[in-house]
């Protein structure tokens, strides 16, 4: 076991108990802002101290509150990249890497490690620059060559894209997934955002208000989230409450109709995504108004509402612009196939 | 022109200002970690000296430091030292004076000091004098030398607690400051408006550097362009 968490945390009235652990992989942390994924890493980097709990990385106890272990953070050799990247603003790119060899007690290594990671992240003409005068990639690579010349134990990622303008994002994400091939340990990424943590990881844990709800190879995650907020963070837009029926029959209370799909005998919600909505007859076909079409770039976003039922909520679904060309009408007959339906129990 | 009230006022605001630079710094830098409860009992009692009235302090320092005082009395027994009335016993008095200054204007800096910086650097392996004197006081670096000008101009011209601790004597404890009072008292106000002038170039001089400081535009921030 590369990564070991199981720390409790009380702040003001913020709980955070989470329970977390991970072999040499990119694991992922998603949930929406405030729910604690970064305080998480800060726990484990060393600058914010759990109340009880313990985190153990490759062996090392960092961290055990009930034998009185507290490594420094000087002494966890952990990697975190900060949302900002922290670059210190009164030292050249050269110089910021220099401070994250300054375990290294051999003055000529220190030289030629610095070098080495320089040249590997084409950071060599940019040496002698100050923070303020290099790009947001720029920055955020100075950020990474300073860790990685550390020689951390692991490499913990808050939010490494955030700061960057989306047409960045790809290329330093393309950049970042060689950097963590490369690294070859475990890698906790945090994220809010599914898109990038399906390309970056293979592992993943969904974590909401402190807790940890679901992990599991993000395969698995991503096809069958489990809970409510899960289903919301890996992207599933239509979720509504459910009351099981008889037999293999779920009634989906916002919409107002009735549904067959096996094993949805403890359902609370049901969810689908809006891809998986298909027009035209099928199983669990019915009848619905439209009432909004959004255009996106390469596609149409259309809000529907079940005839049937009157209920209040809307149903979206995601179709090619010549799909929707060639359908457009006021009302259509949709059906949503029972295989794939999310069947969410909390 | 005797250039000696020049001479001593520069030493002893030098030398104050030193003291104060290290002494201002470190209690910013430890009473910010306090629990806030403490921070602001200390806060009030380190505040003191720059609205109590110079004679107050003086007074004070007296009772302190005087022959028959306790303070004073030890030295005076033990090594054969006067604590008052040397050209130095007004250290006492700007010190107490100027600490503040320094004080706040250090605590203001560090406040906004951004404390991923220190983070970051922890778990690179820095050490924490590392991180203090390689990247906090960079970045702080406007704010602090603003406070030592300030201090130090201060200290300049602190009058009031100096003349009660060292008094006025021609040629050994004589500043400009006192120097332009007992002038002004003999009706020689030609030689008075010497050192007031003279005090006033200082001033200036002080001043703007006070303001190229705080002026600079920041080169901080991580921010992309």
């Amino acid at each position: 076991m590369s990564l070991y968490v199981d720390i409790e945390k009380t702040l003001g009235a913020f709980h955070l108990r989470v329970k977390l652990q991970a072999e040499d992989e990119t694991l992922a942390l998603l949930g929406a802002s405030g729910c604690g994924k970064s305080m998480t890493l800060k726990c484990i980097a060393g600058i914010q101290r759990p109340d009880r709990g313990r985190i153990v990385v490759d062996d090392v106890v960092l961290f055990d509150s009930e034998k009185k272990i507290d490594l420094s953070p000087q002494q966890r050799r952990t990697g975190l990249l900060f949302q900002n990247y922290a670059l210190f603003p009164n030292m050249t790119v050269v110089q910021n890497i220099r401070c994250g060899t300054r375990r290294e007690p051999d003055r000529e290594k220190r030289r030629r490690e610095t070098e080495e990671i320089l040249k590997r992240f084409g950071l060599w003409e940019l040496r002698n620059h100050y923070p303020h005068q290099l790009s947001g990639g720029q920055q955020q690579r100075t950020a990474l060559a300073r860790i990685l010349v550390s020689d951390p134990r692991i490499l913990l990622l808050d939010e490494p894209f955030s700061a960057l303008d989306s047409h960045l994002r790809f290329q330093l994400e393309r950049h970042v997934r060689e950097v963590i091939r490369q690294f070859g340990k475990t890698v906790v990424l945090v994220s809010h955002d599914r898109d990038e943590v399906f390309r970056m990881t293979n592992s993943i844990a969904i974590m909401e208000e402190g807790v940890i709800r679901t992990q599991g190879g993000i395969q698995q995650v991503f096809a069958q989230p489990k809970t409510i907020s899960g289903a919301m963070l890996t992207g599933c837009k239509n979720v509504t409450a459910a009351q099981p029926l008889d037999g293999d029959s779920v009634r989906a209370l916002d919409w107002g109709i009735t549904l067959k799909t096996p094993g949805a005998a403890g359902a609370k919600a049901l969810g689908i995504r809006m891809h998986d909505v298909c027009p035209g007859e099928g199983e669990n076909s019915c009848l619905c108004q439209v009432v909004e079409e959004i255009e996106n770039p390469f596609s149409y976003t259309i809000m529907l509402r079940p005839k049937e039922g009157q209920a209040p909520g809307l149903l979206g679904m995601e179709l090619s612009k010549e799909r929707w060309n060639a359908l457009r009408q006021p009302e259509l007959t949709i059906h949503l196939p029972p295989e794939s339906l999310l069947i969410l129990d909390e | 022109m005797d250039w000696f009230p020049l001479y001593n006022s520069l030493r002893i605001a030098a030398v104050s200002t030193v003291i104060i630079f290290f002494v201002g710094i470190f209690a910013a830098y430890y009473i910010a970690k306090t629990p806030p409860l403490v921070k602001g009992v200390l806060d009030v009692i380190l505040t003191l000296p720059l609205v109590l009235p110079p004679t107050v302090v003086g007074w004070l320092l007296l009772r302190l430091l005087g022959p028959k005082r306790p303070v004073g009395l030890f030295f005076l027994e033990t090594f054969g030292i006067k604590l008052t009335m040397n050209w130095w016993s007004a250290i006492f008095a700007t010190t107490v004076v100027i600490f503040p200054l320094m004080y706040r204007t250090a605590r203001g800096a560090f406040e906004s000091f951004d404390m991923t910086l220190a983070y970051s650097a922890k778990t690179l392996g820095l050490s924490n004098t590392y991180i203090f004197w390689r990247i906090r006081m960079p970045y702080c670096r406007q704010g602090i030398l603003a406070g030592t000008v300030l201090a130090f101009a201060r200290a300049l011209g602190e009058y009031g607690a100096t003349s009660m601790i060292c008094g006025y004597t021609p040629g050994r404890t004589a500043t400009i400051s006192t120097t332009v009072y007992q002038l002004w008292r003999t009706n020689q106000d030609g030689e008075a408006m010497k050192w007031v002038l003279v005090n006033m170039a200082i001033s200036f001089v002080v001043l703007l550097a006070v303001n190229l400081l705080e002026k600079k535009p920041a080169k901080r921030g991580t921010g992309g362009q």
